[in-house]
């Protein structure tokens, strides 16, 4: 019992926003139909939120008996998570506006599942970082099955929530291996601990609780070999949970990966090098041959974010202040590509059909919706990493530091696996533009929506330019260098 | 000596109702041996001090856990011997996994070393056990060291609540439902009415 009462006031962004959460409960139950302000205030809480986050702070401190930490990485990756977080509530706003299941639950599960992912992200012991993932995770399961009568949301959920929970059970496993082989569940005191073993001398316990560890946090990201759950959640959860499942939880779980990779375990890099660069491979292999024969797009995004999870795990692998640079560089850039293609795929609505999904509804886009197909395309070559979209950065970002690392093997796998991938979104841009058109579809009539999607194509278009990337780049340096020094 | 006699005897049960939970033809049986296996669990846990978390075990998983198993097993019908219909067919690869999990941790036992200077990265040492009891120790950290994680298994909690509501709350239509202001408005005049009955007609 270091201290009477625990300095607060680096967590006021998690306690606002818990408060927050609750508040918007009451509102929900108390107020008839309150679906559209429960929702506004949802993300006038967010952005409060993110205010209060950057409030804190880039010096690195420790609170709660050293549970929890901030410093300028945390800071960095809170804003991703949240910016996430506040449009992936505005676009399931306007999604439900018109499907109907209007349901305040909704973003109040958001919010909750939002303030899982900060502790994710400020985690400073490993029970920490289990509660976070469970609050994160829990809420996603309700979220992922919350079209109760859709029997595809259902079995999303019900799948999401078995194997999730047997990952928690692996990823505890682990924790309790560490805690009996050094004693301690706090990453400062694993870090002491580790440090002082010789290289290759480590306890055969230790290694075998990070390898667990290690497994149940590749399940939170996707990364292969645990990523079978995603093409099914992602297809079968409805469009918004989609949206918001392939990027909030992704840059915390990448966060909390960093971090523990890094802070505690950055003595054992020989133990757990190996099987991060065996999960990189895999996903990016995986993500970019398995999405080949997709035909839903929703699927195709899922597999999608397999490859893309494979890229930002070469940064961790280089083992540097530049390669986590990378990684946060990289996750900003798809936060913004893909938050524009959900948009792009929620218009994807006909009159009589609703809700369709195929690649082939898109055929000859370009005739009926110009604009739309435009968008499509800029974020699809974005993705694909063509140059000089924002998707090249990223991945530039990413593959320089292994290089200079020395991985020279695994860049060029990365390189070839980019290739592969862009055969698969560039050919979703060939069949908008040179198929016979399909029915046309319903214009998107949302103000938010368009600004979302054409705020993050000039984004995505303006990303070369210096004015609008030095500031993303000096920030992740900057919290970088604090990460990778301890 | 005791102690050593208790402690077979609990191990011994509590495997033996284990593997029963998992091969007794009825499913309520199955449910009754896990009881006993909880209770047996119990009583390790006071052999090694423990006696909160044998104390939590009875209380929990007993008292809630497992009564709320007998409900579902006595209010779903479903058929057991069907759902157990492929054991035969899983039985080998099963045991065959068992068996290499098995090896693997045997083979960290085996290599188990603590970590240097593990005395000094001990997280929170507590007190001796003879000085306080296990609920007074846990208290102790438990809303201060600890309040933290105590705090986000409440969200937690809240989360799961939310969790059940929304998955299975239906507003069904035609459910009669009370309502008291509609009662306690009911008038007199509503209610009933005053006839005049002639002798010998009835009403």
């Amino acid at each position: 019992m270091t201290e009477i009462f625990p300095n607060l006031e680096i967590a006021y962004g998690e306690i606002f926003l818990s408060i927050g959460a609750m508040l918007l409960l009451m509102v929900g139950v108390f107020k008839k139909d309150s679906v559209n302000l429960v929702s506004w205030l949802a993300v006038g809480f967010i952005v409060i939120t993110m205010f209060l986050s950057l409030a804190v702070g880039s010096e690195q401190t420790f609170t709660l008996s050293n549970l929890f930490v901030v410093d300028g990485f945390t800071q960095f990756m809170k804003i991703l998570v949240l910016v996430a977080s506040a449009l992936a509530v505005i676009m399931s706003r306007e999604f439900f506006r018109l499907e109907g299941e209007d349901r305040f639950e909704f973003p109040v599960l958001m919010v909750l599942a939002t303030v899982g992912m900060m502790i994710m992200v400020s985690a400073n012991d490993l029970m920490s970082l289990y509660m976070g993932i469970e609050l994160q995770s829990l809420s996603l399961y309700v979220l992922a099955a919350f079209k109760r009568d859709s029997e595809k949301s259902t079995e999303a959920g019900l799948k999401y929530f078995v194997l999730g929970a047997l990952s928690s059970g692996i990823l505890l496993y682990g924790c309790s291996l560490i805690y009996g082989f050094i004693g301690s569940t706090n990453f400062s005191s694993i870090a002491t601990a580790v440090g002082g073993i010789e290289e290759g001398s480590a306890s055969v316990g230790v290694v075998v609780g990070l390898v667990f560890v290690l497994a149940g946090l590749a399940f939170k990201v996707s990364a292969v070999p645990f990523h079978m759950w995603t093409p099914d959640v992602y297809e079968g959860s409805q469009t918004p949970v989609t949206a918001f499942f392939s990027v909030a939880p992704k840059v915390a779980a990448l966060a909390l990966l960093a971090r523990t990779l890094y802070v505690p375990f950055g003595d054992l890099s020989g133990s757990w090098a190996q099987v991060v660069i065996f999960m990189s491979v895999a996903s990016m292999i995986l993500g970019s041959f398995a999405a080949i024969m997709q035909t839903n797009i929703k699927r195709l995004m899922a597999y999608s974010s397999i490859g893309h999870v494979g890229f930002a795990l070469l940064g961790l692998i280089a083992g540097n202040a530049e390669g986590i640079r990378g990684v946060m560089i990289y996750m900003t850039i798809y936060l913004v590509m893909n938050v524009g293609m959900f948009v792009c795929i929620m218009s994807m609505r006909r009159k009589e059909e609703g809700m369709v999904e195929d690649i082939a509804d898109l055929s000859g886009l370009a005739q009926n919706h110009p604009v739309m197909a435009a968008f499509i395309s800029i974020f699809m070559f974005s993705l694909a990493g063509v140059p000089p979209l924002a998707g090249f950065f990223a991945k530039w970002y990413v593959i320089i530091p292994i290089v200079n690392a020395g991985y020279f093997t695994l860049a060029t796998i990365a390189v070839l696996a980019s290739v592969v991938g862009a055969y698969y979104y560039i050919r979703i841009v060939k069949v908008m533009y040179f198929d016979a058109p399909a029915e046309e579809f319903v214009p998107q009539k949302s103000l938010p929506m368009k600004v979302i999607v054409t705020l993050s194509a000039i984004l995505v278009l303006a990303f070369i330019a210096p004015q609008i990337s030095s500031p993303v780049l000096d920030h992740a340096q900057a919290a970088a260098q604090g990460l990778s020094q301890k | 000596m005791i102690v050593a006699i208790c402690f077979y005897i609990f191990a011994a049960v509590l495997v033996g109702s284990a593997v029963m939970v998992v091969f007794s033809k009825n499913p309520v049986h199955s449910v009754l041996f896990l009881i006993l296996a909880f209770f047996n669990a119990a009583g390790l846990f006071v052999l090694l001090g423990a006696e909160f978390v044998a104390m939590i075990l009875v209380i929990v998983y007993v008292g809630a856990v497992a009564v709320m198993f007998l409900f579902v097993v006595m209010m779903l019908d479903i058929n057991f011997t069907e759902l157990r219909k492929g054991v035969q067919d899983y039985l080998p690869i099963g045991l065959l996994i068992g068996f290499i999990l098995l090896a693997e941790i045997a083979a960290i036992a085996g290599g188990w070393s603590m970590t240097d200077g593990i005395a000094t990265t001990i997280t929170s040492a507590t007190p001796p056990a003879s000085e306080v009891t296990n609920t007074d120790a846990i208290g102790r950290v438990l809303y201060t060291d600890y309040i933290f994680l105590f705090q986000v298994a409440g969200l937690i909690l809240l989360v799961a609540m939310i969790g059940a509501i929304v998955l299975t709350h239906r507003n069904r239509s035609g459910v009669k439902k009370q309502d008291i202001g509609k009662q306690v408005r009911r008038r007199r005049h509503e209610a009933y009415e005053a006839v005049k009955v002639k002798p010998g007609e009835g009403i």
